[in-house]
């Protein structure tokens, strides 16, 4: 049991000794611009072409369900239009960076993960040591930075679909006015709902982004193994996601 | 010259490599053999510091590979082109893309580049593919693009990982040829691993079995074929224990 315990604790500190060292890696990459400009480019247009329908049609359906889940709690107590201002803030500060990066986790990291697991155990990655390219800027960086700066894009169009088919919910089922809907959606509106749902957005993008290319560069046994490191990108994603996203809420909104 | 210096190496606390010490001299062709999961790439490996030893070290040309910083190791990584089992290819890269990859990185002119990319895939008979991707291509002609890849950047060192297994017998010969024709042109020392005694035959100048983590006999072609060591006989005889 103890030993169980101790050898947890040492493969613990191993992986986040392993974390620092990857990350290390990656600042040493970061001057190597020219290997890894022209890419970083190509994978921002990839995250963005994978990522847009699967987060545009989250939040499309989760703006309508808002809408109908205020009117259903407010029964008539609390004035109709804040349905505007909660549609707006949950979209804004929690659901549509959430949502959206669940599906991404699902959808960028793992064939990130994937990706680099197929190129590792199939030798590519050593071939490209051997090519005397860095595999951190060939392969990392230009990944994390896409992730990372495609992010918050992905997040603020999924938060603008959602209040907008809230809105239409709200004028065609719920009978309230456009400007009865915008009036609840200023109400306690702050500059800080956006960037804080934005930046929130940007974390998650490089966490996604990190973990599915940590996860696939440390794939080893094969087709068998590239198989782990993609469900092993999604869940270890999915919950620092959650976690992070607690995080966030208690350093910044208390 | 490469030496192999009392190499050690165990993953997992399970010892694969266990004192192998072996010279390569310049303008040879050494030939490795030894029975799979042996531990014959791992041996290729540290040649080009994608593993580091747990004890001894390769020394190429007075350098001790493990003792390189990044620069350095790049440095040496730029005299030896490795050629990978299952060639290694970049899947999403045509076959020129894939030729050019190492002289990008040199920074060479795209004109001398693309002279360079046609010569290379001449000499391993593939003109005329440059556009075609990894995937529509045969496993010969991958692992010929793969010595392609590696002759484009004229190395002093080629190392060919099982360059003959998973091909049929025409095939194979074909690819000792070319690592025959290879070395003329560019007189590069060579470390070819295999398990294909009719390759290692072909194309080597002397032969070293790797056995249970150690050098077990080397010597020159003539003498590996004569010779009275009983683990070594059965290997290239092919006996079953
Ligand atoms: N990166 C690695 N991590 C763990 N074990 C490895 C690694 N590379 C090779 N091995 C193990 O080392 C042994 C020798 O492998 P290898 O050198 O590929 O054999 P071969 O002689 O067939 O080329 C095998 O048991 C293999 O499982
Ligand atoms: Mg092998």
């Amino acid at each position: 049991m103890i030993a169980q315990l101790g050898r947890r604790t040492v493969d613990a500190v191993k992986a986040v000794g392993r974390f620092g060292h990857f990350v290390s890696d990656m600042g040493r990459a970061l001057p190597d611009v020219a290997t890894w400009g022209g890419l970083t480019v190509v994978q921002m247009r990839r995250v963005g072409v994978d990522s847009l329908p699967v987060a545009l049609f989250i939040a499309a359906f989760t703006g309508v369900v808002l809408a109908l889940q205020a009117s259903y709690t407010f029964t008539g107590t609390v004035p109709l239009y804040f349905v505007g201002t909660l549609v707006g803030k949950t979209m804004m500060l929690e659901l549509g960076p959430v949502l959206a990066g669940l599906a991404l986790a699902g959808r960028v990291g793992a064939s990130m993960a994937a990706e680099l697991g197929t190129m590792k155990v199939t030798e590519q990655v050593d071939a490209l040591e051997t090519l005397a390219y860095d595999p951190q800027s060939f392969l990392v960086v230009p990944r994390v930075l896409a992730g990372t700066l495609m992010f918050p894009v992905i997040v603020a169009l999924a938060i603008l679909t959602g209040i907008a088919t809230g809105w239409l919910a709200s004028l065609v089922l719920l009978d309230l006015s456009t400007q009865e809907f915008l009036k609840g959606l200023k109400l306690f509106y702050r500059f800080k709902d956006t960037w804080f749902g934005l930046f929130k957005s940007a974390t998650f993008g490089c966490t996604i982004t990190l973990v599915g290319c940590i996860v696939g560069l440390a794939t080893r046994g094969g087709a068998e193994g590239v198989g782990r490191s993609t469900t092993r990108a999604v869940v270890y994603s999915a919950v620092l996601l959650l976690v992070l996203d607690a995080f966030w809420a208690l350093v910044l909104l208390r | 010259m490469i030496q192999f210096a009392d190499l050690y190496k165990a993953f997992d606390g399970k010892p694969v490599l266990a004192g192998v010490t072996l010279d390569v001299q310049d303008g040879e062709t050494m030939v490795i053999i030894g029975y799979s999961g042996t531990g014959k790439s791992v041996a290729l490996k540290h040649v080009v510091g994608l593993l580091q030893p747990d004890g001894g070290d390769v020394i190429v040309d007075g350098r001790p590979v493990s003792t390189l910083d990044r620069a350095e190791l790049y440095g040496l990584r730029r005299e030896i082109g490795f050629v990978f089992q299952f060639a290694a290819l970049f899947d999403s890269m045509t076959v020129a893309d894939n030729v050019a990859l190492g002289l990008r990185r040199r920074r060479l002119s795209e004109d001398e580049i693309d002279e360079r990319v046609r010569e290379a895939l001449a000499l391993v008979d593939l003109t005329g593919t440059e556009d075609r991707l990894p995937a529509e291509l045969s496993g010969g002609m991958r692992k010929r693009v793969g010595i392609a890849r590696a002759i484009a950047l004229r190395p002093r060192y080629l190392l060919y990982d099982e360059p003959t297994t998973g091909l049929d017998p025409v095939t194979s010969a074909v690819m000792d040829q070319l690592m025959v024709r290879t070395r003329e042109h560019l007189g590069a020392t060579g470390i070819v691993v295999t398990h294909d005694m009719r390759s290692a035959y072909a194309v080597g100048d002397r032969i070293a079995m790797l056995y249970e983590g150690r050098i077990r006999q080397v010597g020159p072609v003539a003498e590996i074929q004569q010779t009275g060591d009983p683990v070594v006989r059965q290997f290239i005889e092919g006996r079953p224990a």
